[in-house]
């Protein structure tokens, strides 16, 4: 690692400001940051740590929705008794990001501010069509994951908290790498009061929707309905896991299976 | 730049004047002397370096030593009693659960971290949960056995029958 100066942020105002130095990075549980910084990949003049700021914690109910602030844990949410109920579908995939030691420290806000292409909660926060909060403003599902680790967050933009409808009926469906745990290929399926969504997370550059298969979907709602949906490979990953023809193979199969779960 | 930090390790106040990037396994190892954690893979893969920071299990080789500011820290050297093994260590050593020994000390954290939640932990549960601690050696069989029996016996009840696990299969 490169060396850095660390700062713990007391506020959210505290954080804000030090992020106007543009070396500057955030931290919040580190799952990602810290290996990424080993791996010299990223060379911050200093590290802001959002683990001291309370009003970045918790779970609520707010009506018709369930808020995780952002640096609420994997192992938080996989407990709650108030996701567990509302939307159990998210409790179950947060209990299967990494393993127990890494859900004990990574965040929600840390992995969709991070947007691993192999990463598993953009496919429920698209999946479930949620609301990113920020210190300034709320972006839609849709809009916030733009790219390969690119995100709509702007240069000193901090994520507060996830506001994710309760959707009673969904699903999330992940082929994992065996000694990573992450998603060669994830895809979540949901049952929203808009619409079904189909939500595939590790295929491609960034999490994306398959429009095909929530048509066929919303018409009839089985799994016969979408096995003749292949997706197209072109633009989807190809490393030394998996082959693009293999992930694109990857998303028909676990879309039948999460949609099978749902039913 | 340097800077002081502080923090509990097996009950006791310790302090060590760290950079930022140093890892808490580093401090532990290298500035306390507290080998008993190790570095397998330095990714946060394979759980050599699992301790339990204010009671939760963590990968040390994944946590900066100045986010553990103010910590309370238990490593393997504080598991056990003076020279009366932890029941969990005894079940190790009962079930010839570990070959090597590499991975055991990050086994032993994780198993007691496993527990602490669920004290009769299944034999598919106790595999689960251990799915961030690999061992090259022994193929987990014994480490399933051990971790069985050293959750029956911190219940207070007896160890299972055949404790050298060694099952016929």
């Amino acid at each position: 690692m490169y060396e850095f100066q660390y700062h713990r942020a007391t506020s959210l105002d505290d954080a804000a400001s030090r992020l106007a130095d543009e070396e500057a990075k955030l931290v919040a549980g580190g799952m990602t940051l810290i290996p990424t910084l080993k791996l010299r990949l990223a060379k911050p003049t200093e590290l802001i740590d959002l683990a001291a700021i309370p009003s970045l914690k918790g779970i609520t109910e707010e009506g018709d929705a369930v808020v995780i602030g952002a640096m609420t844990r994997h192992a938080d949410v996989n407990r709650s008794d108030v996701v567990k109920r509302a939307i159990p579908a998210l409790a179950t995939l947060a209990g299967h990001i990494g393993d127990p030691a890494v859900r004990n420290r990574g965040t929600i806000g840390g992995s969709i501010a991070n947007n691993d292409p192999a990463a598993d909660y953009p496919a429920a926060v698209v999946g479930l069509n949620a609301t990113v909060r920020t210190n300034k403003r709320e972006i839609a599902a849709d809009q916030f994951f733009t790219g390969l680790f690119e995100t709509a967050l702007q240069p000193g933009e901090i994520v507060t908290a996830v506001r994710f409808p309760k959707v009673a009926q969904a699903n999330y469906q992940k082929f994992k790498n065996p000694a990573s745990r992450y998603a060669i290929v994830g895809v979540f399926v949901a049952r929203t009061p808009a619409g079904v969504r189909v939500a595939v997370s590790g295929a491609g550059a960034c999490v994306f929707r398959v429009p095909a298969m929530e048509t066929a979907l919303a018409a009839n709602f089985s799994p016969d309905a979408i096995k003749d949906i292949q997706i197209p490979q072109d633009g989807l990953n190809s490393d030394i896991h998996a082959s693009a023809e293999y992930r694109a193979h990857l998303v028909n199969v676990m879309a039948r299976r999460a949609v099978q779960a749902c039913a | 730049m340097q800077r002081t930090v502080s923090l509990t390790v097996n009950g006791k106040p310790a302090s060590a004047t760290v950079e930022g990037r140093t890892l808490l396994v580093q401090l532990l190892r290298e500035h306390l002397g507290l080998t008993g954690t190790h570095v397998g893979c330095d990714t946060s893969q394979c759980g050599a370096c699992v301790v339990h920071v204010n009671g939760e299990a963590v990968k040390s080789c994944t946590l900066l030593a100045v986010q553990a500011e103010g910590a309370n820290v238990l490593t393997i050297e504080g598991v056990a009693n003076g020279d009366t093994l932890h029941p969990m260590q005894e079940a190790f050593r009962n079930n010839h659960a570990l070959q090597c020994g590499f991975c055991t000390p990050g086994m032993v954290m994780s198993a007691l971290d496993l527990v602490k939640d669920n004290p009769r932990p299944t034999d598919r549960e106790i595999r689960e949960y251990l799915e961030g601690n690999l061992c090259r050696c022994t193929g987990y069989h014994n480490i399933v056995l051990a971790i069985a029996e050293g959750a029956a016996v911190m219940r207070g009840e007896a160890p299972p029958a055949n404790p050298h696990g060694v099952a016929a299969e």
